[in-house]
C-alpha cells in the first residue's frame, strides 16, 4: 500500500468493563474506499468513531493505543481535538441536519473556523452541494429550513455539510441504511466519485454494499481484527474461516 | 494566535466561567440560611428554636415570641387546603389522563396551568370578593345551625376571614400543580400494561384504580407532596383573607396568622422593637428548614419507590 | 352490572372534579373582570398617583406598571444568563458528574423555597451591603426567585436534544462551547423563551419578594437606588385602604395585571410556534 493515511496502532476500546475493540492494527489506504464489516456487535461502530475520536462523547470510555494521522498520534494529549475532527468527517447513520436553513449548514463549519467572507461562503455552499448531488433540487431555497426537506435530501445536506471543511478521511456509519434505495444509490454514487479525492471508510452490515463500493476491507467479529485486505480478495478468496462463514451468511 | 487555539481559549475559559457560577448555585442554600441565622442569632441566643417553636405568648414589645399560634395556624390552612384540593385534584387528573377526548384534554391544559400563572394578590383579591362574603353569609351562619356538635366547626368568628377562606383560596392556587404533576405521572403509565388489564376483561375503571393507580402511586404522592410545599409557604393570597389573629385555632371558621403572613405585615415595624427582626427572621429560617427537609424527604421517598417498582 | 356502577359514580366525581377546577378559573377571572374593567380608565394607565390618591384624588397606577416591568426584566435578564450558563454546563460541560448532580438537587430545594423566605433573605442582603429597598434589591431578590424555575424549564427543554444532533456539530470539529451556542440553543430556543416568559410571569405577580426588598413608591422606577413600585403591591396597598374609590383603583389594577400576564403568556406560546420553524424532530 502507498503511504496509508491512518495507521491504527494497537486500538482497544472499552464502555465501562466490556471491551468492544481489542487491539485493532491496520493502515487505512489513501484515497479508496475501505469498508469495515462484520456481524452486529463486532466494534466496526466503535472502531469507525475512534478515527476521528467521537467516541470519547460516550459516557464512561476508555481508549488505547494510536491512532496515527499526518504523521502524528491524535490521541496524544496536546493535540487540538477540533482540528481532527474537521479534518476527519463523519456522515452518520440517520440524517442529523442543524436546526437552521440549508444554507446555514452548509456553511456551519467553515464559518467556525474562521471563513466569513460572504462569496467565499456562497461559493462553498454551491460547490459542495453540488459535490453531494443536492444542488438542483435547492438552489432555489437555499434559505429554507433543512428540516423541510426529505430523509434522502437532508442525508445528501449533512454529506455537503461534512464535505464543506474540506476534510482529507470521511468516515461513513451505515449512512444509507435508513434511506430507500434510490436515495442509497445516489449517495452511493456520490462516494464513488468522491474518493478521487477524499479517503473514505465506512461501516456496513450489507454485504453488497461492501462489494459495490469497496477497495479495501476491514473484518470485524467480536472486537478483534480478523482479516483485512484489497476488496478482490478479501472478499472473494479470503485466508480467515470466520470470514469465510460470514460471507456465506453463517452469521446472521 | 491561531484561530483554533482561540477557539480552544472561549471554550475553556466558558467551561471555567460556568463551573463558578454552577458552585454558586450550590451555594445558594446554605448561604440563605446562614444569612437569616446571622440575624436571627440574636433571639436565638436568648431563647433556645425548641422553646420558640412551642411557646404561644406572642407580646413582642415585652420581648415574648412563641410561635407556635403561628406554626399551628399555617397547619390548619395548609392541612384544609391539601383536605379540599386532593380529592378534586386526583379525579381530575385521572379524568384528563384516562376518560377525556383528546380535544377536550388539550383544551383544558392550557386553561389549568392559566391558574398557575395568576398571581397571589389577584387569588386574594378574589378571596375578598367571593369566598370571605360566601362564608360570612352563607356558610357559617349554616354551619352554625346544623353542624355546631363538631367541635372543629365551632363557629365564634362572624367576619369570614378565617381558616376556611384562607384553605379554599389556597387549594384552587395549589390545583395546577397538582392536577399537571399527576396527569404526567398517569400518562407514563406505558400503554402495554393497560392493554394487559383490558384485554383480561376490566372495566376503565378497573384497569384504572387496580394498575395505572397503583403504579403511578409514587409519582401521585410526590405531586401532593409538591402542592403542599407550595402551599405551606405561600403568602399574599392567604394573608388577605385568614384574619391574621394570632392564636391557637380550634375551629375552621377561626381566624388564623400563619407564619408567613406574619413576616409579610411586620416588616414594618421590624426594626423599631428590639429582637423583632431576630424573630421575623427566625419564622423565615423555619421556613426555609422545613421545605428543605421536605423537598430532600420527598426526593429519597420517591427514589426509593421508583427503584422498588421497576 | 355491578362493576360498571362504580365507574359511572366515579365518573361523575371526575367530570364535577374538572367543572370546578375549570369553574375557578372562571370564576377568578370574571370576579378579576367584573370589578376591574368599570374602574379602568386611561388615567389610571398613564399617571403616577398624586397628592392625595390614596384618599380617592387624582392618579394611576403607572408607577406600579413600570416598576413592575423594570423589576421582573431586570430581574428575567440577570436570571436568563445565570440559568443558560447553568443549564449548558449541566447538558454539556459536565453532564452527569457529581456536582451537576448537586446543581439539580441545590436548584430543586429552591424552587421550592416560598416567595417569602427569598424576600427575607434579600433584606438580609440588603442591610448587609448598607443598601436600601430600591429597584436594585428588588432585581437581585426576584432573580433568585425566578433562577430555580427558568433552569428547571430550560434543563427540561434540553434534555430532549438528541445525541446525533450534538454528535454531527462535534463532527465537524465545534467546541463544546461553539456546540452550545450555535446548535443547541437553537434547537432549543421556543423551549428556551418560554422558560423565559414563565419565569418573567412569575416575577411580575411576586409580591411576597419585593415587599422588604424593592420597597414602594409614588414615582417612576428612575433611578437603581430608589424604591420601586410594583402592581401586587399596588393591589395589595390600595386595597387595605377604607376608601371606596382607592379600592376600585384596586380592582382595576388586579385586572392590569391579570391581563399583563394572560399577554406573557399568550407571547410564549406565539413565540414558541414561530421560532419552531427550524427545530429538527
Amino acid at each position: 500500500m502507498t503511504d496509508p493515511v491512518i495507521s491504527v496502532r494497537g486500538l482497544s476500546v472499552a464502555y465501562g468493563n466490556e471491551q468492544a475493540v481489542r487491539d485493532v492494527n491496520v493502515d487505512i489506504p489513501a484515497r479508496q474506499i475501505t469498508a469495515i464489516i462484520g456481524p452486529s456487535g463486532c466494534g466496526k461502530t466503535t472502531l469507525l468513531r475512534s478515527i476521528s475520536r467521537l467516541i470519547e462523547l460516550v459516557e464512561g470510555v476508555r481508549v488505547w493505543g494510536e491512532v496515527i494521522f499526518q504523521g502524528e498520534n491524535i490521541y496524544a494529549p496536546h493535540v487540538d481535538v477540533t482540528e481532527i475532527r474537521r479534518r476527519i468527517g463523519l456522515l452518520a447513520q440517520r440524517p442529523f441536519p442543524l436546526p437552521m436553513s440549508i444554507y446555514e449548514n452548509v456553511v456551519y463549519g467553515p464559518r467556525l473556523h474562521g471563513e466569513r467572507r460572504r462569496r467565499v461562503l456562497d461559493a462553498i455552499v454551491e460547490k459542495q452541494l453540488r459535490a453531494a448531488g443536492l444542488w438542483d433540487e435547492v438552489k432555489g431555497r437555499l434559505h429554507a429550513p433543512a428540516s423541510a426537506l426529505s430523509v434522502g435530501q437532508q442525508q445528501r445536506l449533512c454529506l455537503a455539510r461534512g464535505l464543506a471543511v474540506e476534510p482529507e478521511v470521511l468516515l461513513c456509519d451505515e449512512a444509507t441504511s435508513a434511506l430507500d434505495p434510490v436515495s442509497a444509490q445516489r449517495i452511493e454514487a456520490r462516494l464513488i466519485e468522491l474518493k478521487a479525492n477524499y479517503s473514505i471508510v465506512l461501516v456496513t452490515h450489507v454485504l453488497r454494499q461492501a462489494r459495490r463500493l469497496a477497495d479495501y476491507v476491514i473484518f470485524m467479529y467480536l472486537g478483534e481484527l480478523i482479516e483485512h485486505g484489497p476488496a478482490s480478495q478479501v472478499l472473494n478468496d479470503p485466508r480467515e474461516a470466520k470470514m469465510r462463514a460470514y460471507l456465506k451468511g453463517e452469521f446472521y | 494566535m491561531t484561530k483554533g487555539r482561540w477557539r480552544q481559549l472561549k471554550d475553556q475559559f466558558a467551561g471555567r466561567l460556568m463551573t463558578v457560577l454552577a458552585i454558586f448555585a450550590t451555594t445558594l442554600v446554605p448561604l440563605i440560611a446562614l444569612a437569616l441565622l446571622m440575624r436571627a442569632r440574636p433571639l436565638l441566643d436568648i431563647t433556645p428554636l425548641g422553646s420558640l417553636l412551642t411557646a404561644s405568648d406572642w407580646h413582642p414589645l415585652r420581648g415574648q415570641f412563641g410561635f407556635l399560634p403561628f406554626i399551628a395556624g399555617t397547619l390548619w390552612v395548609t392541612g384544609l387546603a391539601m383536605v379540599l384540593a386532593v380529592p378534586p385534584c386526583l379525579l381530575c387528573a385521572i379524568y384528563l389522563a384516562e376518560y377525556a377526548p383528546r380535544r377536550l384534554r388539550e383544551a383544558l391544559k392550557p386553561l389549568i396551568d392559566l391558574l398557575a400563572g395568576i398571581p397571589s394578590v389577584v387569588y386574594g383579591l378574589w378571596g375578598t370578593l367571593m369566598i370571605v362574603p360566601l362564608i360570612r353569609a352563607v356558610i357559617t351562619p349554616w354551619a352554625g345551625k346544623h353542624l355546631r356538635f363538631i367541635p372543629v366547626l365551632a363557629t365564634d368568628n362572624p367576619t369570614g376571614y378565617s381558616i376556611l377562606a384562607g384553605s379554599v383560596v389556597l387549594a384552587v392556587m395549589v390545583f395546577p400543580v397538582i392536577i399537571s404533576m399527576t396527569e404526567e405521572v398517569i400518562r407514563a403509565v406505558p400503554d402495554g400494561l393497560r392493554e394487559a388489564a383490558l384485554a383480561l376483561g376490566a372495566t376503565r375503571w378497573q384497569m384504572v384504580k387496580g394498575v395505572v393507580l397503583r403504579r403511578s402511586l409514587p409519582g401521585v404522592i410526590a405531586a401532593v407532596a409538591l402542592g403542599f410545599s407550595r402551599a405551606f409557604g405561600e403568602t399574599m393570597a392567604v394573608m388577605m383573607v385568614v384574619g391574621n389573629v394570632p392564636q391557637l385555632p380550634r375551629s375552621i371558621f377561626d381566624a388564623a396568622y400563619p407564619l408567613p403572613a406574619l413576616i409579610a405585615n411586620n416588616y414594618g415595624e421590624m426594626m423599631s422593637i428590639p429582637l423583632y427582626d431576630s424573630a421575623l427572621l427566625t419564622a423565615a429560617l423555619v421556613l426555609l428548614l422545613v421545605v428543605l427537609v421536605f423537598t430532600l424527604a420527598a426526593r429519597v421517598v420517591l427514589l426509593q419507590a421508583v427503584r422498588r417498582g421497576t | 352490572m355491578g362493576k360498571h356502577f362504580e365507574e359511572r359514580i366515579f365518573l361523575g366525581l371526575m367530570i364535577a372534579s374538572t367543572v370546578i377546577v375549570v369553574g375557578s378559573l372562571v370564576l377568578i377571572l370574571g370576579t378579576v373582570v367584573t370589578k376591574g374593567l368599570p374602574a379602568l380608565n386611561l388615567q389610571m394607565l398613564t399617571q403616577v398617583p398624586k397628592g392625595g390618591y390614596y384618599l380617592g384624588k387624582e392618579g394611576g397606577i403607572l408607577n406600579a406598571i413600570t416598576g413592575s416591568l423594570a423589576l421582573a426584566g431586570g430581574a428575567t435578564l440577570v436570571s436568563a444568563f445565570l440559568s443558560l450558563a447553568v443549564v449548558l454546563y449541566l447538558q454539556l460541560f459536565a453532564p452527569n458528574t457529581r456536582l451537576a448532580y448537586l446543581v439539580r438537587l441545590s436548584l430543586d430545594v429552591l424552587w421550592g423555597v416560598p416567595s417569602i423566605v427569598y424576600g427575607a433573605f434579600g433584606f438580609t442582603l440588603l442591610l448587609l451591603l448598607g443598601l436600601r429597598a430600591s429597584l436594585l434589591g428588588g432585581i437581585i431578590t426576584l432573580a433568585l426567585l425566578e433562577l430555580p424555575i427558568m433552569v428547571r424549564a430550560m434543563d427540561e427543554v434540553m434534555s430532549m436534544v438528541p445525541f446525533e444532533l450534538k454528535e454531527a456539530s462535534y463532527a465537524l470539529g465545534a467546541t463544546r462551547l461553539e456546540t452550545a451556542l450555535r446548535t443547541v440553543v437553537r434547537q432549543t430556543a421556543p423551549g428556551l423563551s418560554t422558560a423565559l416568559l414563565l419565569a418573567l410571569g412569575r416575577g411580575i405577580g411576586d409580591a411576597a419578594s419585593v415587599l422588604f426588598t424593592a420597597g414602594y413608591t409614588d414615582r417612576l422606577p428612575t433611578s437603581f437606588l430608589r424604591p420601586a413600585a410594583s402592581l401586587p403591591l399596588a393591589v395589595f396597598f390600595q386595597l387595605g385602604t377604607p376608601v371606596p374609590e382607592v379600592q376600585q383603583r384596586a380592582y382595576a389594577s388586579a385586572l392590569v395585571l391579570t391581563v399583563i400576564i394572560l399577554l406573557i403568556s399568550l407571547g410564549a406560546r406565539l413565540l414558541t410556534r414561530r421560532l419552531t420553524r427550524h427545530v429538527i424532530r
